[in-house]
């Protein structure tokens, strides 16, 4: 089982005095915020839950696995996320 | 960001007081943990996934004192960055 958007919005409704359309709305601008905030390059920290890190990387020399060719990668920026350790001990079940 | 900034963020944007904004944030994190803690994977569109990998237990070193450990089975959530999320991290200015 995979937990999609259409779960999120579901939970929501269920949970809180929301209309359909009000719940869809808290999910897409719950990720709204949380991508704006990625996208301009700032960590999101969510207590319980985890932390979302803008890193960058630094140009190196790569290969194309298939062919062996030598190439340049570009710096460019990712996002990682480090799960807190309260997620951690929910997932293990302790 | 954190968690309090990002409820203050997402009542502004739905115009709601922040006791809704806090409640539903909570629910979704909730949802989350939820399925991530039944082994579940979460697939949101445009943001990202979450699955969780589960290790055997193997023998490691404490790094500290050279002794060998046994290290217990255990599961760790993974995130991967969505395309469209991927692509506008990197595109941002520093």
């Amino acid at each position: 089982m995979t937990l999609t958007k259409a779960d999120l919005v579901q939970k929501v409704y269920q949970n809180h005095n929301f209309t359909k359309a009000q719940a869809a709305e808290a999910v897409e601008a719950f990720l709204r915020i949380a991508k704006k905030c990625l996208n301009t390059g700032e960590d999101l920290l969510i207590s319980g839950f985890g932390k979302f890190n803008v890193k960058k990387k630094n140009a190196r020399r790569g290969r194309n696995p298939q062919t062996g060719d030598e190439l340049i990668l570009e710096a460019r920026k990712v996002v990682t996320f480090k799960p807190s350790g309260l997620l951690r001990s929910r997932i293990n079940g302790d | 960001m954190n968690k309090s900034e990002l409820i203050e963020a997402l009542a502004e944007e739905m115009h709601v007081p922040l006791r809704d904004a806090s409640s539903a944030v909570t629910t979704i994190l909730d949802a989350m943990g939820d399925a991530l803690a039944n082994g579940e994977s979460i697939e949101i569109r445009g943001f990202g996934s979450f699955v969780v990998k589960e290790y055997d237990s193997y023998f490691g070193r404490n790094p500290k004192t050279g002794e060998k450990i046994k290290v217990k089975p255990k599961k760790l959530p993974f995130f991967k960055v969505g395309k469209e999320l991927k692509e506008r991290v990197n595109e941002s200015a520093d």
